[in-house]
């Protein structure tokens, strides 16, 4: 017995190493998972309140662009909003489909192989997990995880997202993801072999997920092959948003995600 | 008593710097200079080694919760700062093993090789934890090294200005 506590007092720094890094890995195998990560994220209190205070002063030196960006989309409203004047007068806010909120990006990253993006709306603002991102230029993620002021959603550019695509002019569609590589490129796969495609051609994203509304833009055709099981096609998509320099977002909430879900119970 | 304020004030800088400024530099798309290795590079010589093991696994924690990732950081850290003594042996020898090493007064090229190896092995469990899948280990390599020269210079002038003055 007395041989053992000495053992253990002689290697106890060997044992304190191996032990935490026991713990390192579990973390690092356990919580890599979509939705498990709540223990180690940066939209908890402290963490947030400093990029916060971050984004108020750095947010002066993007302002230019970023108002390119909501002039165009305002003209895109008007437009809509002009073409549709008859039918504007019928619609009152309790029959949305989906609910829209704008937030801002206070914290961006795009250099590891799952990113994550924190935004400065939480659960207050009636943001919950598996809501929507979308920026004007396109989809950019899924939020998982949110706290009272924060939340912080899962970046197109993370290996472990996957949206149903569709091409905008057809109805084969695939399963997006992102193996990593390059932060303007993501990968469409399992689409069928008989699918036209032909590149520059719009992927949107497909009906078949509850998240987000049918037809909102994802990117182009980069270039196409076929898979090692030569039965479906491998597409390389061009991002339409600029990951890099994302500021204004909106988050779409499905209103009537509760009702479809219970169908399925 | 002031040494062991100023290290402290030292970390938390560390911290906030990477946090808030080099994880956001993103030179040439995805390459960021990882400048709170510095701590654990240079923490003093004589060192009780179960607190500087506990305490490069706390820090870096703390990096991984600023940059959203899980525990690469701290398993990177923890591990160079539990094989730092072997690699002080190494690069300094007889010096280390009288406890005469002083980390202001080390030869230039004794300084380049044990930075250099403590940035390499970092640099090559993060990015390799954060990758895990053995097909890509050419990318692991390649983040390494681009990664490591960019930390090596931050480090290296951090060096000069703090410790050499």
């Amino acid at each position: 017995m007395q041989r053992i506590i000495y053992f253990l007092i002689r290697n106890k720094d060997f044992i304190l190493f191996l032990s935490l890094l026991a713990t390192c890995l579990s973390i690092n195998i356990n919580f890599n998972e979509y939705n498990k990560s709540k223990f180690i994220n940066s939209s908890n209190f402290i963490f947030s309140s400093l990029y916060n205070t971050k984004f108020t002063v750095s947010k002066y030196f993007n302002l230019e662009f970023q108002n390119k960006l909501l002039v165009e989309e305002n003209r895109q409203l008007r437009l809509f909003k002009y073409n549709n004047s008859r039918k504007s007068n019928d619609i009152s806010l309790e029959k949305f489909d989906y609910n829209v909120t704008a937030s801002s990006v206070i914290k961006n990253s795009y250099s590891y192989s799952n990113n994550f993006i924190t935004i400065d709306k939480g659960k207050k603002d009636g943001i919950s997990p598996d809501n929507g991102v979308i920026s004007s230029k396109g989809v950019v993620g899924i939020i998982d995880n949110t706290s009272e002021n924060f939340s912080r959603f899962i970046s197109i550019l993370n290996t472990n997202f996957l949206l149903n695509a569709k091409f905008k002019n057809s109805n084969y569609f695939g399963v997006l993801s992102w193996d990593g590589s390059n932060i303007n490129k993501v990968q469409l796969k399992d689409v069928p072999k008989q699918a036209n495609v032909a590149i520059g051609d719009t992927i949107v994203t497909g009906g078949n997920s509850l998240i987000f509304p049918k037809g909102i833009l994802i990117g182009y055709v980069n270039s196409y092959k076929l898979d090692s099981s030569e039965n479906y096609l491998e597409l390389e998509i061009n991002l339409s948003t600029d990951m890099t320099n994302i500021e204004n977002v909106y988050i779409i909430d499905n209103n009537n995600i509760k009702e479809i879900n219970s169908l399925d119970e | 008593m002031s040494k062991i304020f100023s290290n402290i004030i030292l970390a938390i800088s560390l911290i906030l710097v990477q946090g808030l400024f080099f994880n956001n530099v993103n030179f040439l798309g995805n390459i960021n200079p990882f400048i709170y290795l510095f701590f654990i590079a240079y923490f003093p010589i004589k060192n009780n080694r179960t607190f500087f093991i506990s305490c490069a696994f706390v820090f870096g924690i703390i990096i991984d919760i600023f940059s959203d990732t899980h525990a690469i950081h701290a398993a990177a850290t923890l591990t160079v700062s539990f094989i730092r003594p072997s690699i002080l042996k190494l690069f300094f020898g007889m010096a280390y093993e009288h406890q005469v090493v002083k980390f202001n007064s080390i030869e230039l090229k004794q300084n380049i090789f044990y930075l250099s190896s403590i940035i390499l092995i970092h640099h090559f469990i993060l990015f390799g934890l954060e990758i895990f899948d053995t097909s890509k280990i050419t990318y692991i390599l390649k983040n390494t090294i681009n990664s490591g020269i960019l930390t090596f210079l931050t480090i290296y002038i951090l060096y000069e200005l703090i410790i050499k003055k």
